[in-house]
């Protein structure tokens, strides 16, 4: 039950950031907007500091990787939960693969830190303006985002099992 | 370098006043300290033994649990779960079915939500018996490790009558359980009702007023409920610091709304509160279950999801339909339709969250665990910084960071 309803949340952005919402959507009532990665940083501020919305709680920054949307291949998304008025908000920003940038909000939240090096380690997005932008669970050496789409869990050069025969690819 | 200057470089103004012996050495706190109870690394710049400034390094057990998880089939993935927080592995499975649940839509029997509630209550005692008890090892006093673990014992016995494992669970099914309660199950969560409040009551008069504990954990490791939340705390540790936030009351799920039942905060949010809270977090945890076993509804013990559940082997061999679901689940090939689903759970630690996002196959598309520990052992530094090298050790086992919820 939600104190504020998505319309009143979406409505309360469309004054402020119209220009910059390009589509909304409420998959399972959880409200989730595509937005211009390079107002993000804005928007996630502005949700913390509004008196109406109080949007002031970072619940955790996900990558996903999309390889067939051309220029758009890395997703960041932000989840955000205001507990005064108990509604979720997502916030998805899609990036080009030849240049994930967009702008740290660990100054907004400092607990995002570890949530963007993390999103780096596995995604390559490049988080400008991060304190200490560089790997954290996997190893210093590595040299590519093992969970990019290209790169497969299992051995391609296996022999003993093929999956093709289970409709699998 | 001298203390002063490094004081000095980084706005230390406060400590500089009691220099302890002028000058900063660099200690390896870990990786494989007794003390730290599980595998990870603290580089720390100490000046004397009072500890200047800490930098963590994580990742010693990473498994990569999120790009496993892109090849397997759902009901496979439970097990997966298991392996965060090892401590209440139960919360860590069901939260996950409960997240497959969500995205296809799936009605639970309040039966088999009344029995969630029970496991994931017992599975929150179990690990905050844990974090407690080690706090009493952290500070000096085995005694109060050895009592719980007897009582900790008895839920993993329950455990066992559930699905026949004890810390990694793989429990129930997406869609309940493979088997309802059994006779033995009643009877000893029967007995443990009736014998864990006296036993825990003990336990707790070992630390609660002991003098020499209040002394060592009183004001050891603090945060405000400001750091906490901008760090973007959830669990006991934030309510230690207290803001009472609990996903069970905020956002309610399998049934919680039924029961009643107090989140209890603390005030300076030090090693103290935290024990504190956690300990009356258990007396909660009691309560419900003992409200959740008293009004256990009849019913079935699973959700009519065939493609979710094993058919019983004569009707593989005479049915045809339970053969093609039997086929299905050996073979992995249960699709789910194509989503995009956040469920989060109380875990022991905090808000355990599961972004979930299927595009329609036999395995998700994309899965991110949002780990409590990862996100708020960030603060540790901050929480230790001008407090003594005994505090800090305390101060890691009161935020109760498991290895396997950091790394995943």
């Amino acid at each position: 039950m939600n104190a504020i309803s998505n319309e009143q949340v979406l409505n309360r952005l469309n004054e402020f950031f119209a220009a910059d919402i390009r589509t909304s959507d409420e998959p399972y009532g959880l409200l989730t907007l595509e937005v211009n990665p390079s107002k993000a940083y804005e928007m996630i501020d502005w949700l913390k500091n509004d008196s109406v919305l109080q949007c002031s709680f970072l619940t955790n920054i996900a990558a996903v990787h999309y390889p067939t949307d051309t220029n758009r291949e890395i997703a960041v998304v932000y989840q955000l939960h205001s507990w005064r008025n108990n509604f979720r908000l997502r916030l998805k920003a899609f990036l080009p693969i030849a240049n994930p940038s967009i702008s740290s909000i660990v100054e907004i939240y400092n607990g995002a830190n570890w949530m963007e090096r993390e999103t780096f380690d596995f995604y390559g997005v490049n988080f400008t303006g991060h304190p200490n932008l560089c790997r954290i669970l996997n190893e210093d050496s590595m040299d590519y985002f093992p969970m990019r789409k290209e790169f497969h869990l299992e051995d391609e050069t296996r022999e003993d099992k093929d999956d093709r025969y289970f409709g699998r690819f | 370098m001298e203390a002063k200057e490094h004081y000095k470089a980084n706005e230390l103004t406060d400590l500089s006043k009691d220099t302890i012996d002028g000058e900063i050495a660099t200690i390896n706190f870990g990786p494989t300290h007794p003390s730290t109870h599980g595998i990870f690394q603290n580089v720390l710049q100490v000046d004397g033994e009072k500890i200047v400034s800490a930098e963590q390094t994580v990742g010693y057990i990473h498994r990569a649990f999120e790009k496993l998880a892109e090849r397997r089939p759902y009901n496979q993935i439970t097990p997966i779960t298991d392996r965060l927080n090892y401590c209440s592995s139960p919360i860590n499975n069901i939260g996950w079915e409960m997240t497959v649940e969500k995205l296809i839509g799936a009605e639970i029997p309040k039966r088999v939500q009344y029995m969630r509630v029970i496991i994931m209550e017992l599975a929150r005692i179990a690990d905050h018996l844990i974090c407690d008890s080690v706090i009493g090892v952290d500070a000096g006093a085995l005694t109060s490790f050895f009592y719980p673990f007897t009582e900790r014992e008895k839920i993993y016995e329950l455990y066992e009558e559930i699905c026949g494992a004890r810390l990694t669970t793989n429990i129930g099914r997406i869609g309940g359980f493979e088997r309802d309660f059994n006779e033995t199950f009643h009877t000893k969560l029967k007995s443990f009702l009736k014998t864990f409040p006296p036993a825990f009551e003990e336990f707790n008069s070992m630390l609660e007023r002991n003098r020499i504990f209040m002394d060592r954990t009183k004001g050891a490791g603090p945060i405000s409920a400001e750091r906490a939340l901008n760090y973007s705390f959830t669990g006991p540790n934030l309510r230690a610091a207290g803001v009472d936030y609990d996903v069970r009351v905020a956002q309610p799920y399998s049934s919680y709304e039924d029961f009643d039942f107090n989140i209890p905060v603390g005030v300076n949010g030090d090693t103290y509160d935290r024990f504190m809270v956690r300990q009356e977090e258990i007396r909660q945890s009691m309560r419900i279950i003992q409200q959740a076993y008293s009004n256990l509804p009849e019913g079935p013990y699973k959700a009519d999801l065939p493609e979710f559940f094993l058919p019983p082997k004569a009707e593989v061999y005479n049915q045809m339909e339970a053969l093609i679901y039997h086929f299905k689940i050996i073979m992995g090939e249960t699709h789910i339709p194509a989503g995009e689903v956040y469920h989060a759970v109380e875990g022991g630690n905090g808000e355990l969250g599961y972004y979930l996002i299927s595009d329609g196959g036999r395995n998700p598309y994309r899965l991110q665990f949002r780990r409590p520990c990862f996100i708020y052992y960030q603060a540790y530094p901050e929480m230790i910084k001008g407090m003594t090298i005994s505090d800090a050790v305390l101060t890691l086992s009161s935020m109760n960071v498991i290895a396997g919820e950091l790394d995943a």
